[in-house]
């Protein structure tokens, strides 16, 4: 019993305390060749949770877009192939919305969209920005909240009421810190009053500022600002998330009827579904991330590489003092322990820095990127437990060497 | 035990250089018994290294049979080797081969950090100083080779193979890197060892460092050609106290 725990631990420890002391020997050396692992690790790391926080944060985007969203939108005209019948033309209605909403159970709201850009002029100020026609639904289908006043009702919707709904970046550059609610603002000459003010959300995906929009009633905008028959598209919430797919048939069957295509005809109008997008992008930014971190692991291989290299050339050059050991009675799995914990020690080392170096790194990326690097405990601990094993894999290769070395040869050598 | 320490019958070792046999040693038998001091004298080439790597299991024979106490050598492992090498014997070397950047004591610790059944630690360094303190070295525990002297680093040398209470210290041209003076104390060293019943065999190409010992075999060719007790061996204590006076004489000239 007790020759099996001096085997199992005492032995390792001894070992450990001579590769420790060699390593001592050789400081400058010793801090080099960590550096590859060090370098290595810190990279997996950093990639890792830089790419992590980057997908979180569009994750988070994409859903402020509004949850479990569908968008229609009118499809092109098939040019060639099959010729569409007549009055088929490729039209979303108003019409088509209003059957949509009241025979559909699963929406839960509807808002036929038409949009310009425009100058506004209020306050003795011009601005450009989007005014966008919308429903009521459209608060809570794209997620705006109401920091003042009221969005406007169903009612002004229907009789075109010239009221405006206004972002807080446009709110600000025409009336600056005074409270634009009952201000009046005129866009392409029509006067409309202000009774709401959305919440502030941001810079949203490619720069565009989400913020610096007027929004007002659908029928107002199609009759005074942009004379569209039609809504560029509809954006409709669904109840819940497992009534997407149902919801998306029954409202390609109802336009399909409505629309009068035979069995065989394409829809001539296409159904945007908000999570497929998501999921795309998120698959997207997790194949980025196994990239970047890929790219990390292959300087982790080398690395390995460089302390398999210095292992080497310290075998060689220290081909005397394995003699001497050998000589004084040192086993060849002493020697061949030596040098592995020696590898061990090194790439353990590495990991360990490496570690402290990416959390580090990481952090100073969340301080100056516009989002949070998330480190995910797995990464930290692949990281350690891969420079762990490439200690032990490059390390093997050289300690066997100077395990197998004959002892007169190594005391002979100069 | 009351053996012989060494018994080689037939002893040889043949080199095989691609076409060429190299005969380093040919029919080696010899006693030695325990408390011996042996000097294998011959010119380079003789054999007499080979022979001593043999004596020190470090290489095996191509031929014949060498029992070391008692035990076939030819019948054990490496790692038993090893083991045998660790308890047993204790190696002097011409270059010292002592590890550099390292201290003289943990020089001395080193064969007993190989030593099974395991020595503890506190165990090692006493047994580490008291060797180095035999030697007369016991206030450069914490010198490396580099800052000693060449007969300093041979003491450090001889601490460490004594370090394990070898049966038989193997001595390979010990003297051969040191001044005749320096040499004159390490062979006193080997003397007093002796004199304390441990055996000792050493390996040499000069006659008065021969002298010293109690028997001198001599070799050529591969060959014993001859083996006598040493009738007039030197002591080095008189020796030491000859060269002192010659040399104030050669002052007061």
């Amino acid at each position: 019993m007790f020759n099996f725990l001096q085997s199992l631990i005492l032995r390792p420890l001894l070992s450990s305390m001579i590769a420790l002391r060699a390593l001592r020997r050789n400081k400058l050396r010793s801090v080099l060749t960590a550096l590859g692992i060090i370098i290595g690790v810190c990279s997996v790391v950093v990639m890792v949770s830089v790419g992590n926080g980057a997908q979180v944060r569009i994750e988070t985007e994409v859903s402020s877009l509004g949850q479990n969203l569908l968008i229609v939108f009118a499809g092109n005209r098939r040019s060639g192939g099959v010729n569409s019948g007549l009055g088929s033309a490729s039209r979303i209605t108003l019409e088509d919305a209003h059957a949509l909403k009241r025979e559909i159970p699963d929406i839960a709201g509807l808002s036929p969209e038409v949009s310009t850009n425009a100058q506004a002029i209020a306050n003795g100020k011009n601005w450009s920005t989007t005014i966008s026609g919308q429903a009521p639904d459209f608060t809570t289908i794209r997620n705006w909240k109401i920091a003042g006043g009221t969005m406007f009702s169903e009612r002004e919707v229907r009789s075109a009421a010239k009221v405006a709904v206004i972002g807080s970046k446009t709110a600000n550059e025409l009336f600056g810190p005074v409270n634009p609610i009952g201000k009046s603002v005129r866009i392409k000459n029509t006067p409309f009053v202000i009774i709401g003010l959305f919440e502030s959300k941001g810079a949203g995906m490619g720069g565009q500022n989400q913020d610096d929009q007027i929004v007002i009633p659908y029928t107002t905008a199609m009759k005074r600002l942009t004379g569209d028959k039609y809504p560029r598209l509809l954006s409709i919430q669904v109840v819940s998330a497992d009534r997407m797919e149902t919801a998306r048939q029954q409202i390609t069957s109802l336009l399909r009827q409505r629309h009068r295509l035979a069995p065989d005809d394409v829809n001539d109008f296409n159904i945007f579904d908000q999570k497929e997008l998501s999921d795309k992008v998120a698959s997207i930014s997790g194949i980025i991330t196994t990239l970047l971190g890929a790219i990390a692991g292959m300087s982790l291989l080398v690395g390995g590489i460089g302390i398999m290299n210095i292992m080497l050339v310290s075998v060689t050059e220290r081909t005397r003092e394995i003699g001497i050991r050998v000589a004084v009675g040192a086993q060849a799995g002493d020697i061949l322990m030596q040098f592995l914990i020696e590898s061990i020690t090194l790439s353990l080392l590495g990991g360990t820095i490496g570690v402290l170096a990416g959390v580090g790194i990481s952090k100073a990326v969340s301080l100056f990127a516009d989002f949070q690097a998330v480190i995910s405990p797995g990464s930290v601990i692949l990281a350690f437990s891969v420079s762990f094993a490439i200690g032990v894999f490059f390390g093997f290769y050289p300690a066997r060497k100077a395990a197998k070395l004959d002892p007169i040869d190594a005391l002979r050598y100069e | 035990m009351s053996g012989p320490v060494i018994q080689l019958d037939h002893i040889a070792k043949v080199y095989r250089s691609g076409e060429v046999e190299v005969h380093a040693v040919r029919r080696a038998t010899l006693d030695i018994q325990r408390g011996e001091f042996v000097a294998i004298m011959g010119s380079s080439g003789s054999g007499k290294s080979t022979l001593m790597n043999i004596l020190g299991c470090l290489d095996r024979p191509t031929g014949g049979r060498y029992l070391l106490d008692g035990v076939n050598v030819a019948e054990l492992s490496r790692a038993q080797l090893a083991t045998l090498r660790n308890l047993k014997l204790g190696f002097v070397f011409q270059s010292f081969h002592l590890l550099a950047r390292t201290t003289a004591l943990e020089n001395v610790e080193l064969p007993m950090f190989y030593s099974k059944p395991l020595i503890p630690l506190r165990t090692q360094r006493k047994r580490a100083i008291e060797a180095l303190k035999k030697v007369g070295l016991g206030d450069r525990l914490g010198h490396r080779p580099s800052q000693l002297s060449g007969g300093q680093q041979q003491r450090i040398a001889i601490a460490r193979a004594l370090v394990n209470e070898p049966e038989l210290v193997l001595a390979d041209e010990p003297t051969g890197n040191l001044d005749s003076r320096t040499s004159i104390g390490i062979m006193g060293f080997f003397q007093e060892l002796n004199d304390t019943g441990i055996t000792i065999v050493m390996v040499t190409h000069e006659l008065d460092i021969a002298s010293y010992c109690k028997r001198i075999i001599v070799m050529r060719d591969g060959l014993v050609i001859s083996d006598t007790p040493n009738e007039s061996r030197r002591n080095a204590g008189e020796e030491r106290l000859k060269l002192d006076t010659a040399e104030q004489n050669a002052n007061l000239a």
